[in-house]
């Protein structure tokens, strides 16, 4: 099966336009709905307008009503009858329409998707798949910028992902729309309109791997979603401070790929996580304690995290002092006690 | 057999024809009940309308020139906005949504104040105890129940206070409206549940949000009466709202009123309506205009005379010209705000978190 936007291009014979990430998933529920007809696409404003980002445009016109549609506006009602349809036979794929907007369907998202496996031994899955549009940088008011996930990622029983390519975003959907699993996945708002010349394919790293996207000797940023391109500028900005920047792109948030990101800070022996959401308690806070449990003594300083505030998500106007910027992982990475080894790094 | 509907029940029935007291063409219809209030509140609901109208229109011109982050527009609810804000008396509660600014603005609250969270300056730009306003509302239906928590207490320390709740349509699906209802219900505690009924949520009809025959016959379930109404009547608005909150004052309990009425302006300015709705609705709804239909009716009895328009018009530019001179520059912002409100008194990790970016703000400074 090949994407919407890609048999775009094979009519033409120039070569593959670039694809946005809104455009990659886009295709990724197209080639979903068409290869399975178990697949329903439902939510808010999922149908004839094609959700508030487009990514279902076009898709109630090509499948019809009764594969996706626009339900009446209650979140806690698209995820618990998502459950229903999943108990007989149909693989549900939801929008929310935000990140807080989420928040009414917490109880049939931690109550009961994350623990039919469990409490049935196993005998009813829910391979539901909740599309969340997440995190800030694209000027929202209030409540249109969380970073909810550590709140998914703490509870057992989801898996959590989040692309942070074009490319990622079409392979991931997929991967998740056929993950017997409910998977929560958060679509980082701020790079729907990046560009990547690219062609799609569901072949590459699993579902539950950590990639590589930058390779380099002297230190490991680890991070996802939204800020990927962050840290790639920064490895770029960083060459020219004599740093030679890894950036490991997490893709899987739970479960955690130990094996990928282990190796990549045995490896280097220096590592700083990224994150938009608050630190405290925080994603970026597990992902220290893992690799300090199996990393420690390959670390030449402790692991820093580089995170939001501990504050409410700010307005528009004053984002830009949360989010984290190349300049504070660059400032993050100068605090790794490169005084020790003198020959690598600043002096 | 017949099966007569309960007298209890049909008390809390609403009409089957929505109530209005001014037709859309300007002329008295023939309702009585409620009557057509004074002929000073119709002037006053007139002129909150054209000065809200004019206001909400120099908003959508703000986000045009970039001063406003986003704006979801009133134009053609403004008797809904300044109707049921007009019933409300001092010591009244308004827990507006995103949609109500121009309610928020009628009730007294500053523009350039109210419009700090539109700018994107900061999520409430005013003192919700200041004017009796609770903070806009975005999360839909929540503040149904924050309305009917604040009625509750009224009630337990002997006050005097009716609070009014804005929901969409829309919002009348989620959870939390059902749950306010029947609370409210069950405490009778002073609310009044204002639904204006606008067509659309974003881009979902309401065909798509119920199948009950007006979203006012959900109030019979949760044994609240309730009223139908015509949402761009503001006669009929302020009437039936005013008699809800003196109901809910004297010991009533709550009321569900339905206002049909119609989002004239796309969900907000980043919209695209024409996605799913066509241009001959609108043009159908325009011949229904709350402005316009008041104003006709008062101009006939003799009640606005061409220098009150002229003054009320005047009104209206001088306020526009107001808010765009005072939005025309960035308000000043102080980046301690982000971490002073977060607790009572900001604990230690937090003001280490503002001393760091001081120190980057200062390098920045010093760098650049
Ligand atoms: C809990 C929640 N879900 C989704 C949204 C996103 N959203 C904002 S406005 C809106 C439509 C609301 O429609 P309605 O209640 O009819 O009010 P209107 O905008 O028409 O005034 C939606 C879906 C939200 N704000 N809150
Ligand atoms: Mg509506």
């Amino acid at each position: 099966m090949t994407g919407v936007l890609e048999r775009r291009a094979e009519g033409s014979a120039g070569p593959t336009p670039p694809v946005t990430m809104a455009g990659a998933l886009n295709a990724a529920l197209a080639d979903s709905l068409a290869a399975d007809d178990r697949v329903v696409v439902f939510g808010e404003d999922v149908g004839v307008l094609g959700g508030v980002f487009r990514v279902t445009d076009g898709l109630a016109r090509r499948f019809g009503e009764n594969r996706v549609f626009d339900t009446p506006l209650a979140e806690s009602a698209i995820v618990g009858t998502a459950i229903g349809m999943a108990m007989n036979g149909l693989v549900p794929v939801v929008e929310m329409q935000f990140d807080a907007f989420a928040y009414p369907a917490f109880e049939q998202v931690v109550s009961h998707l994350a623990k039919m496996r469990n409490r049935t031994r196993g005998s009813v899955q829910l391979p539901i798949v909740i599309r969340i549009p997440y995190g800030g940088g694209i000027g929202g008011v209030e409540h249109h910028s969380d970073s909810s996930e550590a709140y998914y990622t703490a509870t057992p029983g989801l898996r959590v992902v989040t692309p942070g390519t074009p490319a990622d975003a079409y392979r991931l959907l997929r991967q998740a729309i056929s993950c017997p699993d409910p998977v929560v996945f958060l679509e980082p708002k701020r790079r729907y309109w990046a560009k990547e010349t690219t062609s799609l394919s569901v072949d590459g790293p699993g579902i539950d791997r950590a990639v590589i996207r930058r390779s380099g000797r002297d230190v490991t940023l680890i991070t996802y979603g939204g800020t990927v391109a962050t840290a790639l500028d920064t490895a770029e900005a960083a060459g020219g401070e004599g740093w030679d920047v890894e950036v490991v792109d997490l893709r899987s948030l739970a479960p955690f790929d130990d094996a990928t990101v282990t190796e990549s800070v045995r490896r280097t022996g220096r590592a700083v996580v990224v994150h938009e959401a608050p630190s405290f308690g925080g994603y970026g806070a597990e992902v220290v304690a893992r690799l300090t449990e199996q990393c420690f003594h390959h670390l030449e300083a402790p692991i820093l995290r580089v995170a939001g505030f501990d504050i409410p998500y700010p307005p528009p106007k004053l984002e830009q002092h949360h989010l984290p910027s190349v300049d504070r992982i660059l400032d993050a990475i100068a605090r790794l006690q490169w005084d020790d080894r003198p020959e690598v790094g600043r002096a | 057999m017949t099966t007569a509907v309960p007298p209890a029940v049909a008390g809390l029935l609403p009409t089957a024809n929505p109530v209005g007291l001014i037709a859309p063409d300007g002329t008295r219809t023939g309702c009585d009940d409620p009557s057509l209030p004074d002929v000073d509140i119709l002037r006053e609901l007139y002129r909150g309308m054209v000065v809200g109208r004019r206001l909400d229109a120099q908003c959508t011109a703000l986000t045009k020139q970039g001063r406003l982050a986003v704006y979801p527009s009133s134009r053609g609810q403004e008797a809904c906005e300044v109707g049921a804000v007009l019933a409300l008396r001092d010591q009244d509660w308004l827990f507006p949504t995103y949609r109500d600014s121009v309610a928020v603005l009628q009730r007294g609250v500053d523009p350039v104040e109210a419009l700090s969270l539109l700018r994107g300056d900061w999520h409430c730009g005013y003192d919700p105890y200041r004017h009796r306003v609770a903070p806009q509302c975005t999360p839909l239906a929540t503040n149904a129940l924050h309305a009917v928590g604040l009625a509750c207490a009224a009630v337990l320390k002997g006050e005097d206070t009716v609070a009014l709740v804005l929901l969409g349509d829309g919002a009348t699906s989620e959870g939390d409206t059902s749950e306010a209802l029947n609370v409210a219900g069950v405490r009778r505690a002073p609310v009044v549940f204002l639904v204006q009924n606008n067509g659309y949520a974003i881009s979902v009809p309401l065909a798509k949000q119920t199948a009950a025959p007006a979203l006012a016959y959900r109030g019979v379930g949760y044994g609240l009466p309730s009223v139908l109404v015509d949402g761009n009547d503001a006669a009929a608005v302020h009437a039936v709202v005013r008699a809800a909150v003196d109901r809910a004052a004297t010991g009533g309990g709550p009321t569900l009123i339905e206002a049909l009425t119609y989002r004239v302006e796309p969900h907000t300015n980043a919209d695209d309506a024409g996605r799913y709705r066509d241009e001959a609705e609108v043009a159908y709804w325009l011949q229904r205009d709350p402005i316009v239909r008041l104003g006709a009716y008062l101009r006939t009895t003799g009640a606005l005379d061409p220098a009150a328009q002229a003054a009320i018009e005047a009104e209206a530019e001088a306020a526009a010209a107001d808010l765009r001179a005072r939005t025309a520059e960035d308000a000043p912002l102080d980046v301690d705000d982000l971490f002073a409100f977060v607790y009572a008194d900001a604990p230690p990790t937090l003001l280490a978190q503002r001393a760091l970016l001081h120190a980057e703000l200062a390098d920045g400074e010093a760098g650049g």
